[in-house]
């Protein structure tokens, strides 16, 4: 942003450049889908130990039962948000040029949310039946 | 803009190495590791809910040299960013922070991502598909 235009005041060029007043936002939805995924993640370490081998009719049973779609999902969404605010980091300390920053956030951040419809609505495919 | 070309200043290369670099540096890659591992994640539910022809080319995937592999890979990732982040959420609740304190917890993120991933493979050894 330019910070020299004369037709904005100081004040106006400070709001654009400083704290927005959300700045921790980033952090705690980071620590709060940490401690999601320690939890979750024992379980989807669980889930997937005692899948091991299994059949496609097993796996798509276990998918399918109520109490594993719902954890399942919630893996999901919280490992993709989890996942994005940690690329979102790793992208903002190492690639400085503008424009390739820019796009590796929106490629991320694209993928991820792609990818967490994608399987969710996978999940909710085989737990509905269809 | 162009990437800065003035000299730097120093870096990794004027340090020793200590458990804590490696822990910090470890912390990072494995979670880039894991942003992978999600998409292959996400790749298996969906072959899952595509149907038994879809999901009968991910067994043999898993069980070659190179799926194992990632598979063992992503556990130890897997366990060594869940007991780091563990060593972290601690840290941000302001505990463990003296020197000695410090490089212990490091010790026990890299030792014990190396046990768990143990135990998680031994599991899978004795008594994988129990379901």
């Amino acid at each position: 942003m330019k910070t020299n235009d004369p037709l904005r005041t100081p004040l106006k060029n400070a709001l654009g450049l400083g704290s927005a007043k959300d700045g921790v936002h980033h952090f705690i939805i980071q620590r709060v889908t940490a401690i999601a995924l320690l939890f979750l993640s024992i379980y989807l370490i669980a889930l997937l130990v005692s899948l091991a081998g299994a059949d496609y009719a097993s796996a798509r049973a276990a998918v399918a039962h109520p109490c594993n779609a719902v954890l399942l999902i919630a893996f999901l969404i919280a490992m993709f948000w989890h996942g994005q605010l940690g690329m979102q980091v790793v992208i903002e300390d190492y690639v400085h040029t503008p424009w390739l920053a820019v796009s590796c956030q929106l490629i991320v951040q694209f993928v991820c949310v792609l990818a967490a419809l994608a399987s969710v609505l996978a999940v909710l495919r085989l737990a509905l039946g269809a | 803009m162009q990437p800065t070309a003035r000299p730097l200043s120093p870096h990794l290369q004027v340090y020793r190495w200590q458990i804590q670099m490696v822990t910090s540096i470890l912390h990072r890659v494995t979670g880039i590791i894991l942003f992978i591992g999600s998409l292959l994640i996400a790749a298996a539910l969906l072959a899952l809910a595509s149907g038994e022809e879809a999901w009968s080319r991910v067994g043999p995937i898993a069980g070659s040299w190179y799926g194992l592999l990632v598979l063992f890979g992503w556990t130890w990732a897997l366990a060594f960013h869940w007991l780091n982040g563990i060593r972290h959420l601690l840290q941000d609740a302001g505990w463990g922070y003296s020197i000695k304190r410090f490089i212990a917890n490091s010790w026990i993120s890299v030792i014990g991502s190396f046990v768990l991933t143990g135990v998680v493979c031994g599991l899978v050894y004795f008594c994988g598909g129990i379901a």
